[in-house]
């Protein structure tokens, strides 16, 4: 579930964000905390020293609304005691609340093992020692001037007010995780995370009307320093129009963008019925979070996020099974904690794994979920499979989503040339209104950009266009994925998950994929 | 301790607005303590304790503001804060947005803490679990569920003299039941600042009376029917439709609140006669804090009466733009309701649908405020005034403004999350398709 942006933590001077703090004191720290946890009858611990750096620039039109540096600061301490998790927070990091929080996280787990049916089972996990991880940026985005960065979101908007916008806005997320993570199995995990978002929206209203259109950003937010808002030829394909993959062209962006608000506001509306969709990835990678990357959760699959999440159709028997259609057979889902650049990406989890990738579906049948220490043998797996994540040094690690990709195909295909067999269809591009039920049977997506498709050839922008489905039947009606040319990744900066809510931010790559005779529905009402 | 008095309060702000060398300087004293206990296949999951707080300073030259903020508070950590927000000040771009900070003001006195609330601890917190849980096994059902207790305070203080402070206690909980056979689910939630309002066994009851009652639904024909939605369903059509309610985004054109020419539907009949709402911090139910973050009096405001839209918030920019008085926007909103029960509304449907609560609603179209989301937790079918059978979840699309036109029938108010509303009953209400999820 996708949630707004949540802005956490305190503000803080620009230069203090470069500063890394000491190893060798998180390490002091983590083992008060292992030594108190243990000493009042913890049979595990865990202990995450987080800091989380954010920077949010934020523009409209010719100013800055908003530039923010925030930090958050603090340790989470997570135990086991009388077979029952136990967790407490803090900010002030003195030992002696270091260690009453400690025991705070062990008579919580004591507290609560009464109501327990049956002890925490934890997958062996072997002590990495001391080790690091670092995503691997060419430019730290926080050490980029704020001038530099305003100017280029200024210069942006600039480009819409001068192609006839109304409203422009445009801003920039910058997030680096700063991750300390030792357990009493041996671990003194370090890791250094960066990741990035630009986006923006670009509003026209039609004086005569009233009527209002906007068109936003077909960026994607990526696991990247600075260097993927530095446009590189090699990292464009040209379509219908200019669309990017691990480079972001922003001005071109919005160049093209600002054109394309004044087609949408003289689009005609959409007739409802049945189509063949084509799906840019800049659009199928969140009915690919929604509809494949939830239900393969498989804490949503136990019941345990029942009351918020929701629960998932695939349940265990379909897996036990090994011949659940989930789509037709050239449809294959990667899951990957390792893919360069995506936002999931980390040498280790929250609970100290080292992250790895595995098959999800393979030719269409369900093969595999998503999984943590806690969980492992419930699929009887001799590992956890390294998906455990907290938003916060504050908040409890849980099962967060991996990367789960659509694999490419893998003859020659480009969109070109898929459209050329289409009669009657929509093309279809950019991230709009998502819903799907708890269960994540019935979707509905929309897009930025729905273009006709008739007898092969490209038509003009239609309105009011929403797609709705049944995710097996979508997956089954999938009939042709481009190559691994055309492979980009979308994400989701801020997915929402768990009580109380924790954003993850996660990518899911494909390439543009056709699907057959999908329901489209017309949205458009009077008020 | 993360909790402070507003004289504890008052002295850490006074002190650190002592070292301000700027033209204008405010300050802000936040601090939170509390826990949780989460739940699911009828036994704990997860559980914590968390405590934090932290001081905010902004700085101002001109209009360049520059802000920083510290958890620590002692002498020397407040002045290196202070400094370090002016020297951000002085780097920062002019904002021609900025508005000269509040003057000294008196609030009322708010009645948002409650002390039994802020004495839960982690056993209090493991015993209504249990009660829970207690329900839940005797039904046969399993259990998931969240209960989070809150307490926190917040204090501002500022270069032109105003100060204010305030403290609050929150209990919220929630439970999911279902049926073993995964074929019926239930529901319920809220929020009370008195935690001896809340009574997990009762509300626990009420949820395993829905998945035991929505189990084997049948499905029937998406189209347009008349709904009852429940408070919990009406809620969430509204929280939609309220966050509309502004002035700015009403007068540039870009709201369902716009028309034509800069002009906005304030003052025009949007909806139905019986539709009145409006948000009073000092509703004994929805208590709330009688300032907000810019030191602006938080009051009894009207936001819509018999069905004309009387008010849109103004920020303080766009208020001195435009020459008003600037309006905090639209916060715990309460809707009028009637004296009907629940049960009095089903009596008087010939044919109808029963809504528990929806899910993942998202807006569709900004300009018509068209939503889609789904049915979840408890769908019923209605014939001759009764409850016929459970029936399959369905997927809608429609606008809480076309809703509120269609109203027939308000039942008696009641809160539900951060929200009074009554149950509704609503007629051509827009379902598009089936979903299969339980």
């Amino acid at each position: 579930m996708l949630q707004s942006v949540p802005l956490i933590g305190r503000d803080i001077a620009l230069e203090e964000s470069l500063i890394p703090i000491d190893t060798t004191l998180k390490k002091r720290l983590a083992d008060i905390a292992l030594n108190a946890a243990r000493s009042k009858g913890a049979t595990y611990a865990d202990v995450r020293i987080g800091r989380y750096l954010n920077q949010f620039l934020t523009t409209r039109e010719n100013r800055v609304e908003n530039i923010s540096n925030t930090e958050s600061y603090g340790m989470g301490i997570r135990v086991i005691a009388n077979g029952s998790w136990g967790f407490a927070s803090i900010d002030q990091l003195t030992e002696d609340n270091i260690a009453r929080a400690a025991a705070t996280a062990v008579q919580i787990a004591k507290v609560n093992s009464k109501l327990l049916t049956e002890p925490v089972k934890l997958a062996p996990q072997r002590g990495y020692g001391e080790v690091s991880w670092k995503t691997p940026i060419e430019k730290n985005a926080f050490e980029i001037p704020i001038k530099e960065k305003t100017e280029l979101l200024l210069s942006v908007n600039d480009a819409a007010m001068k192609g006839g916008a109304n409203y422009v806005n445009s801003s920039l997320f910058l997030v680096n995780e700063q991750k300390y993570f030792a357990s009493t199995e041996g671990s003194y995990i370090d890791q250094d995370v960066h990741r990035l978002w630009p986006t923006f929206t670009v509003t026209k209203i039609d004086p005569k009307s009233g009527k209002f259109e906007t068109r936003n950003s077909l960026s994607s937010p990526m696991g990247m320093g600075y260097e993927y808002l530095i446009p590189k030829k090699e990292e464009e394909i040209e379509g219908l129009f200019t669309i990017y993959k691990n480079r972001y062209n922003m001005l071109e962006d919005m160049t093209t963008a600002t054109r394309q608000v004044d087609e949408k506001l003289r689009s005609k509306p959409v007739e409802a019925g049945k189509y063949d969709l084509v799906i840019d990835p800049t659009n199928l990678f969140l009915t690919i979070h929604e509809s494949v990357g939830h239900p393969t959760e498989l804490d949503r699959v136990l019941g345990y996020e029942a009351n918020y999440a929701g629960t998932s159709f695939l349940t265990l028997d379909k897996w036990e099974s090994k011949k659940f259609n989930f789509g037709s057979k050239i449809v294959n889902f990667e899951a990957d904690k390792t893919q360069k650049g995506s936002l999931a990406a980390v040498g280790y989890d929250d609970e100290g794994v080292k992250c790895k990738n595995w098959d999800i579906i393979k030719d269409g049948i369900l093969v595999n979920y998503q999984t943590i220490r806690d969980q492992a043998h419930i699929l009887g797996l001799p590992e956890s499979q390294g998906c455990c994540y907290a938003d916060s040094w504050s908040s409890v690690q849980f099962q967060r989503m991996p990367n789960v990709s659509l694999k490419p195909g893998k003859a020659a295909l480009n969109p070109a040339d898929m459209i050329k067999n289409v009669e009657k269809g929509i093309y279809i591009f950019g991230r709009n209104s998502y819903s799907i039920d708890q269960q994540r049977y019935n979707f509905q997506f929309s897009g930025q950009l729905c273009f006709e498709i008739k007898d092969g050839k490209i038509g003009g922008l239609l309105k009011d266009v929403a797609y709705q489905a049944n995710t097996q039947e979508f997956w089954n009606a999938c009939s042709a994925i481009c190559d691994e040319k055309d492979y980009r990744i979308g994400g989701s900066f801020f997915d929402g998950k768990g009580q109380p809510s924790q954003v993850s931010a996660v990518s899911h790559g494909c390439s543009t994929t056709m699907f057959k005779g999908v329901n489209v529905i017309n949205t458009g009402r009077k008020i | 301790m993360s909790i402070l008095s507003t004289e504890e309060a008052r002295a850490i702000l006074k002190k650190a607005l002592s070292f301000s060398k700027a033209d204008e300087c405010e300050v802000s004293l936040n601090g939170s303590e509390g826990g949780n206990i989460r739940y699911a296949r009828n036994a704990v999951s997860t559980a914590g304790d968390m405590s934090s707080m932290g001081l905010a300073i902004s700085s101002t030259f001109g209009k360049k503001t520059g802000s920083a903020t510290i958890n620590e508070f002692d002498d020397a950590s407040l002045e290196k804060v202070v400094r370090r927000s002016e020297e951000l000040a002085q780097l920062a771009p002019a904002n021609p947005e900025y508005v000269s900070l509040e003057g000294p003001k008196t609030f009322a006195e708010s009645i948002t803490f409650n002390p039994t609330t802020a004495r839960v601890n982690p056993d209090i917190r493991a015993e209504a679990v249990r009660k829970s849980l207690e329900v839940a096994k005797a039904a046969n059902l399993e259990a998931a569920g969240f209960l989070e207790n809150t307490t926190s305070f917040r204090a501002i203080m500022n270069s032109k003299g105003l100060y204010a402070y305030n403290k609050d206690t929150d209990v919220s909980f929630s439970v999911t039941t279902r049926n073993q056979a995964g074929t019926g689910s239930g529901y319920v939630s809220n929020s009370f600042n008195d935690i001896t309002k809340l009574d997990t066994l009762a509300l626990t009851k009420i949820a395993a009376a829905k998945a035991n009652g929505s189990a084997g639904a049948r499905a029937i024909e998406p189209g347009k029917y008349t709904v009852i939605l429940e408070p919990l369903a009406a809620s969430d059509m509204l929280s939609n439709l309220v966050r509309g309610f502004d002035a700015r985004g009403a007068e540039e054109g870009r709201s369902f609140m716009s028309k034509k020419g800069g002009e906005t539907r304030l003052g025009e009949q949007l909806f139905n006669e019986q539709v009145n709402i409006y948000s009073d911090p000092f509703n004994p139910e929805l208590p709330g804090a009688t300032w907000n973050g810019d030191g602006l009096p938080v009051e009894r405001t009207s936001w819509v009466e018999k069905g004309i839209v009387k008010n849109l918030s103004y920020s303080r920019f766009w208020a001195q733009k435009k020459g008003v008085k600037p309006l905090p926007s639209a916060g715990r909103i309460i809707m009028e309701g009637g004296s009907a029960s629940l049960e009095d509304l089903i009596k008087s449907t010939e044919k109808g649908i029963l809504v528990t609560r929806f899910w993942y609603i998202r807006s569709v179209d900004p300009q018509t405020l068209l939503l889609t989301g789904l049915t979840r937790d408890g769908t019923f079918y209605i014939e001759n005034g009764k409850i016929m059978f459970p029936i399959k979840n369905f997927r809608f699309n429609e606008s809480p403004i076309i809703m509120l036109n269609n109203v027939e029938a308000l039942g008696k108010a009641e809160r539900n999350g951060n929200m009074i509303v009554p149950p509704m009953k609503i007629r051509d209400f827009t379902f598009s398709s089936l979903s299969d999820a339980v």
